[in-house]
């Protein structure tokens, strides 16, 4: 359907072999997230495993490696159970949402940069747009509806209370994400990811690709990681499904696959919020020495070279993420929203001010 | 193509606009009412305003309609709660609603020039940079006007949401 109606445009050829190629990128970018994503509950049980002194699993497979395929097998085998009272229809939506919006982000991050392959250049990237961050801030914005309407159909105190719980916790950190966010923006002068990669692909002291955003935005980068923490409901921010006061928040009520969907999409967002940092913070597929490698071995070899370690940066993300929730204990609901509201918002408007006064005094 | 999804969109919107009104359950109209800004959405991408689009979602889909279900949520209403309206309450409604009706038809009728003005048109209006440069320079008081009343409501609504020196909800 596509290809008839770009044949105006361009030859069939042309078309076809990009057509391809992006389709390639789309399956293994999809791939790579929901891989990473099986295998961060193995890597979840290893850490917590060696910071609390044991090794975690190790039977299935050689050190448990094979332990995200027996969870899936039981998560697909356990008896499927929906309440009497509970609302049918949007107990069922609910984890299909949480999935859906967790799936959705990964379509617009530059995972690489220019290759060329079979005289066609493109970016190693699913689709471009010139929003694109913007998007991921509406499919952040959507992922909480899977847990509300999930906590509201389970017919369930507790589950309600969580639900409440993950619509309050997300609307009051999304301010200050977003404001933190508008920093960045005002640097790179784009909405579009691309652009905003392509800022830092440039050298600083003479390092190319070392121009990380930083190194100009430190208190931006707290903000953003801290409300990161909050939109995926990782500990220290956990409370919708704090276990000790809500037995276990919005899914209290779910079993077999649906819980499992919940927990896997979670992870999702972890990856796709640490990849996301990488691309605004960290020089997205930027590399030290990057124009240097590019030079020596070709701009394809640089490119993989770069896909390869922003893969590694996400990784050292989700690494992160499971660091802290195995080192800090929960904070109170008060606590949390008084963290939210008078300290990460204001400041987040400070930098806003801050970065303002910066780039015109400088430019 | 663009035409079909527009039929589409359209159906779909009004459809689900129709079903905001007719649930019983108010957590079930909010859902179609997030549906219906979904559609809106579809339209906007359609006459390639991107940023347009994407605010939508972000402001409407992300964050209004969360507080909306949130409250009704915390109100947990019944589905049958409104079967007993008194029949004094049915009759005012019909007459406003017809009301309503006359209007709308009044104004419709006179529309007769319905084609789009195609002269002096520019299909990338609806892009941020555009839109930007359009808002900061040409509409920039209405612009700084609508924000002022904004800054207003928000002070309103902290105002009315404070709590008195004293005073303990819980």
């Amino acid at each position: 359907m596509w290809c008839i109606f770009a044949k105006t445009i361009c030859d069939l050829d042309y078309c076809m072999i990009l057509l391809l190629i992006k389709a390639v990128i789309i399956l293994v970018v999809f791939g790579i997230t929901l891989g990473v994503a099986t295998y961060s509950t193995w890597a979840e049980r290893k850490v917590s495993a060696y910071m609390q002194d044991r090794i975690g699993p190790m039977r299935a497979g050689w050190a448990g490696l094979l332990q995200p395929l027996a969870d899936a097998g039981k998560m697909f085998f356990k008896e499927e159970f929906i309440p009497a009272s509970a609302n049918k229809w949007l107990f069922i939506a609910g984890p299909c949402l949480a999935m859906l919006a967790a799936c959705m982000t990964s379509a617009v991050i530059p995972f690489g940069g220019e290759m060329e392959l079979f005289g066609e250049k493109f970016l190693i990237q699913a689709v471009d747009i010139n929003i694109g961050i913007l998007y991921v801030f509406a499919v952040v914005a959507l992922g909480v509806y899977g847990v509300m309407i999930g906590g509201w159909a389970s017919n369930n105190k507790f589950s309600l209370l969580g639900a409440i719980r993950a619509a309050s916790q997300n609307i009051s950190y999304e301010l200050a994400m977003g404001l933190s966010i508008i920093a960045v923006i005002m640097l790179t002068g784009s909405l579009s990811l691309n652009v905003i990669v392509d800022r830092q692909v440039q050298p600083l002291f003479g390092i190319g690709g070392m121009n990380w955003n930083v190194f100009y935005q430190p208190l931006g980068f707290i903000i953003f990681l801290t409300c990161a923490f909050a939109e995926c409901n990782r500990t220290p921010f956990d409370l919708p499904e704090c276990e000790t006061e809500l037995i276990g928040g919005y899914h209290t009520e779910y079993s077999s696959m649906k819980l499992g969907f919940y927990l896997f999409a979670e992870y999702i967002n972890m990856f796709i919020s640490s990849l996301v940092m990488a691309t605004l913070y960290f020089g997205g597929y930027a590399y030290p020495f990057m124009d240097v490698v590019a030079g020596a071995l070709g701009q394809n070899i640089a490119a993989l070279l770069g896909f390869g370690l922003f893969i590694g940066k996400g990784l050292f993300g989700v690494f992160f993420f499971m660091w802290v929730r195995w080192t800090l204990p929960r904070f109170r609901y008060d606590q949390l929203m008084n963290l939210g509201w008078k300290s990460l918002f204001p400041l987040a408007i400070a930098n806003v001010v801050l970065t303002g006064i910066l780039i015109l005094l400088f430019q | 193509m663009a035409v079909q999804l527009f039929y589409f969109l359209s159906a779909l919107a009004v459809l689900s606009a129709l079903m905001v009104v007719f649930s019983r359950n108010p957590v079930h109209s909010v859902l179609y009412l997030i549906l219906m800004f979904f559609c809106l959405t579809g339209h906007y991408i359609l006459l390639n305003a991107q940023f347009l689009a994407i605010v939508n979602i972000i402001v409407y889909a992300g964050a209004i309609m969360v507080l909306f279900l949130f409250v009704i949520m915390f109100l947990n209403l019944k589905t049958d709660a409104e079967k007993g309206q008194p029949p004094l309450m049915k009759f005012i409604a019909v007459i406003s609603g017809g009301l309503l009706l006359v209007v709308m038809v009044s104004i419709l009728s006179k529309v007769s020039n319905m084609e789009a003005k195609k002269e002096g048109f520019d299909s990338q209006i609806g892009l941020v940079e555009n839109l930007g440069k359009v808002l900061y320079k040409d509409y920039l008081l209405p612009f700084e006007l609508a924000s002022i009343l904004f800054l207003a409501a928000m002070v309103g609504a902290v105002m009315l949401g404070k709590r008195e020196a004293g005073e303990r909800h819980f």
